[in-house]
């Protein structure tokens, strides 16, 4: 009846397990209670889970992050407080739990933090940049959501029930082979990434078909907003590598499950082929979590600069080049696994070739800030402190694709350093930008600027702390993932690592009484005039938070920098003529039940409970069926609300509001007029 | 009433260009569809000379067997594309027969690939024995289950045509279905010549 679920699944083999399971549910129970508490069971179904609005969706997206950011970093904490007392001792986490911890700690960040954050904010903001009222699939994202959604509630409840993986985030064979591994650990992990793959997928092509079809007039693609167009790069990158993913986790959830033989060790399986399908996936999805932060410090860089952006059409081609060769340079993962020296020479070489690119672009963020007129705000902040650190990471980037290089490096803890030094400033960072940059669009209020900078400081000097020594470590010879070691030499530099992971989580803190502090004085922080940062594109030409519908009347773009051409115009914030009639998707409570199936499917492959799973997919198939044949997914917003909704927002703006753009008047040599004190 | 039929001809304004995003959006999941593809045809063929000390290809194809399987469902795309022409002349009850036929001849195909797993298992042949058998159990399989997904999708849209007729939606649907039934022949036609062709041989 319930497969191999028993009451041995509680943890109780250690103090720690069973403290996370307890924190686990105990958070769990008190999000239930608390909403009850607070009556908010029908708004949130209503207003919030069943909604199709991709501004709700994106936010609920970046919650979903921000949740499974303090749950990777916990991991993070107790890894780093582990190896910094294991010195000739076991320290306070049996081996088996140290490995839960790094393979959860991975995946949680890869799938569950940067995924979900960046894919909240492309929802967030890029149908509002390119002039459009939504998506194009807006139940499509609905379902991506919940999927998302589902996987992570699976690595969340392998806390309670069961264990995690052992084998890393990346779950080499034979070792997460049913041979090696028979606990349900490797499954959760499969499941989760089955689950929310399939997701990632979805959005994937929701993306590439908004910014393709729904684009408002005069948006041409060399018109389109930096971010927007990593947003494409990344879509279209997702669409191509995500289904590798799919695949790889089928072929070894199928030899778990059912005895086939793709990665075992004899009967005619090849592991090579799971290092290389894996990392099919794998490359592509490094600049998946990176090209949309570079778009959005893009944004912010422009923005704080007071100038435009330098370079665009470099920093598109630079975009497009990343994308292209982000999949070919696949095998530097596994240089030391017997390849032959020129097949590693022309992985080496692709490798080098994309920090060609990536410079390009560094450079082109100098060339904006140049001359400009900066402002410190929090995103500008993140922003340098990105340019400085990803360079370094870049260079030991460079450095580990020489195959005779990596040889020595290779998964020591100097690799561990290099993947951090790319993910924490050039994605991470990317996205705490964002957070500060977009926050007021979505919610209609400023987050406090003096805590942004503070989480800032203890971020990027956590940092450092934490990572430089583990460059160190890596050539003084550590391997990666030790539970203990031998070598008093290192514990140094692991105390170091340890203090930096704890400054790190000030850093935390200081984002939590960020958003505490600007809650708590919204009313001083509003943001009527939907623009409060003097922005430069279409998404500050709809109010904060936006009407459901974005624009009451479909923009029509002259400039890259769409708003800011309108304000030097002199048309922004002018009602029309007339409004029109808006058509919208109406809610549907098919994509929190579809994210709740999946769950239960996975849950029940993980326990092999056939018969839940069987119902789980033929429910699922049913609900898909339902959806295929509604006919009547849309209602009108008739244009009288729109007019009144209209009115409401341009009331609220007072001229002293708005920006003054006499400083933006042609001058120099753009104006004809020669610079004053030249020839 | 005038403003009814306004409100009508704005959502079937808005429902076209919902629709034509749709078919582009389908033509963008058939791709990924395919990369899921090329990749089990890759392991495939990485894998397919791995049959440890099971039965080899060489023992197991019949290649008459896959011949009728290939006419099967060649012959299903091109009633599938009589339907679509019957649709095209607002033909519904046509579009309903025809649709029934690529039905019978999906259904048939899936009767003979089944019957091959069948008789393979039955021969100690199963997925389990070995790399080669795996890879090939998984491809084609991964194949049947498309057909098969597809043939649900053919007796929803013949319930659609028949409660519904051939509104503007319905003949999207169609269109969409239609794309993936082609699809999954050039995929046939894949799993023939990498596989089948290349095993007896």
């Amino acid at each position: 009846m319930l497969g191999r679920l028993t009451f041995e699944a509680i943890p109780l083999y250690s103090w720690v397990a069973m403290g996370g399971a307890a924190v686990t549910v105990g958070g769990g129970i008190a999000v239930f209670l608390l909403i009850t508490y607070l009556r908010a069971w029908k708004v949130l179904w209503t207003d919030w889970l069943t909604s199709l609005d991709h501004k709700k969706i994106g936010i609920m997206y970046v919650v979903l992050a921000l949740v499974m950011l303090v749950r990777g970093f916990i991991d993070a904490l107790m890894m780093r407080a582990q190896q910094a007392m294991a010195l000739n001792n076991e320290g306070y986490l049996p081996p088996e739990h140290f490995e839960q911890i790094f393979s959860s700690h991975g995946t949680i960040m890869i799938f569950f933090v940067a995924m979900p954050f960046l894919t909240g904010l492309i929802n967030i903001i890029v149908p509002q940049q390119i002039g459009a009222r939504d998506v194009a699939f807006p139940f499509l994202n609905s379902v991506s959501l919940f999927l998302t959604a589902a996987g992570a509630g699976l690595v969340l409840i392998s806390l309670a029930i069961g264990k995690f993986s052992t084998a890393g985030w990346t779950g080499y064979p034979p070792y997460s082979g049913i041979d090696y591994n028979p606990g349900v650990g490797v499954d959760y992990w499969l499941w989760a990434l089955i689950v929310s793959g399939v997701g990632s997928t979805a959005s994937g092509i929701n993306f590439i078909v908004t910014i393709v079809k729904n684009r408002c007039p005069g948006m041409t693609y060399m018109r389109m907003p930096m971010f927007t167009w990593t947003t494409l790069c990344i879509s279209i990158l997702i669409a191509f590598a995500f289904p590798a993913l799919t695949v790889v986790a089928a072929q070894l959830a199928l030899d778990r499950t059912l005895g086939f033989h793709f990665f075992t060790n004899g009967d005619g399986g090849n592991m090579m082929l799971f290092a290389n399908l894996l990392w099919i996936w794998g490359h592509p999805e490094v600049y998946i979590l990176i090209l949309p932060a570079f778009g959005i410090f893009s944004e912010v860089v422009a923005t704080f600069s007071r100038k435009r952006l330098f370079g665009y059409k470099s920093l598109v081609y630079a975009t497009a080049c990343i994308a292209i060769l982000s999949f070919t340079v696949w095998l530097h993962h596994f240089f030391t696994m017997g390849s032959s020296a020129n097949v590693n020479a022309v992985f080496g070489i692709a490798t080098m070739i994309i920090a060609v690119p990536t410079g390009v672009k560094i450079f082109d963020w100098m060339f904006t800030m140049y001359r400009g007129r900066i402002e410190f705000h929090p995103s500008m902040v993140f922003t340098i402190g990105f340019m400085v650190t990803f360079v370094i990471g870049g260079v030991t980037g460079v450095l580990l694709a020489l195959p005779p290089a990596d040889y020595l490096m290779h998964n020591s803890t100097f690799l561990v350093a290099h993947f951090h030094n790319m993910l924490i400033p050039g994605a991470l960072f990317g996205y705490f930008a964002g957070l500060n940059y977009w926050f007021p669009k979505a919610f209609g209020f400023k987050l406090d600027a003096k805590w942004g900078i503070r989480s800032f400081w203890f971020w990027i000097i956590g940092f450092y702390l934490a990572f430089m020594p583990l460059y160190v470590l890596g050539f003084m010879g550590m391997s990666r993932r030790m539970e203990h070691y031998a070598d008093p030499n290192w514990q140094p530099y692991l105390i170091v690592a340890a203090l930096g992971a704890v400054c790190v989580l000030l850093g935390i803190v200081c984002i939590a009484i960020q958003l505490y502090v600007s809650v708590k004085n919204w009313g001083s922080a509003r943001d009527l005039t939907g623009d409060p940062w003097n922005g430069r594109t279409l998404e500050w030409a709809t109010a904060s938070p936006p009407a459901p519908y974005n624009f009451a009347i479909v923009p029509d773009v002259r400039d890259l920098d769409a708003f800011h051409d309108m304000k030097l115009r002199g048309i922004a914030y002018q009602p029309p003529a007339a409004y029109e009639d808006i058509v919208m998707p109406k809610s549907s409570g098919l994509g929190p039940i579809l994210g709740a199936l999946s769950f239960a499917l996975g849950f029940a492959m993980v326990w092999y409970i056939w018969w839940l799973a069987a119902l789980a997919f033929v429910l699922a198939l049913v609900c898909v069926g339902i959806r295929a044949c509604d006919d009547e997914s849309e209602f009108i917003v008739p244009a009288a609300d729109v007019a009144r909704i209209e009115a409401a927002h341009l009331g609220q703006i007072a001229s002293t509001d708005m920006h003054d753009m006499r400083d933006f008047q042609q001058v120099g040599a753009a104006s004809g007029a020669p610079l004053p004190g030249r020839a | 009433m005038s403003e009814t039929t306004l409100n009508s001809e704005l959502l079937e304004h808005e429902e076209k260009k919902s629709l034509e995003s749709r078919e582009f959006g389908f033509w963008v999941y058939l791709m990924t569809d395919a990369v899921i593809f090329a990749l089990l045809f890759a392991s495939y063929v990485v894998l397919s000379k791995n049959s440890a000390a099971g039965p080899t290809s060489k023992d197991l194809f019949d290649l008459g067997h896959t011949a009728g399987e290939t006419v099967l469902l060649l012959l299903s795309s091109l009633t599938f594309g009589v339907a679509t022409i019957a649709m095209t002349s607002d033909h519904a009850g046509r579009v309903v027969l025809w649709l029934f036929i690529t039905l019978l001849l999906g259904l048939g195909f899936l009767a003979m690939e089944m019957l091959e797993f069948y008789g393979m298992i039955a021969q100690g042949a199963g997925p389990g024995t070995s790399g080669f058998l795996s890879a090939f159990f998984t491809l084609v399989g991964t194949h049947g289950l498309h057909v098969a997904f597809g043939a649900i999708g053919i007796c929803v849209m013949i319930g659609q045509v028949m409660i519904k007729g051939l509104t503007l939606p319905v003949r999207s649907r169609l269109v969409r279905l239609g794309l993936f039934w082609h699809f999954l022949d050039i995929v046939w036609i894949g799993i023939f010549s990498v596989v089948y062709l290349p095993g007896v041989m």
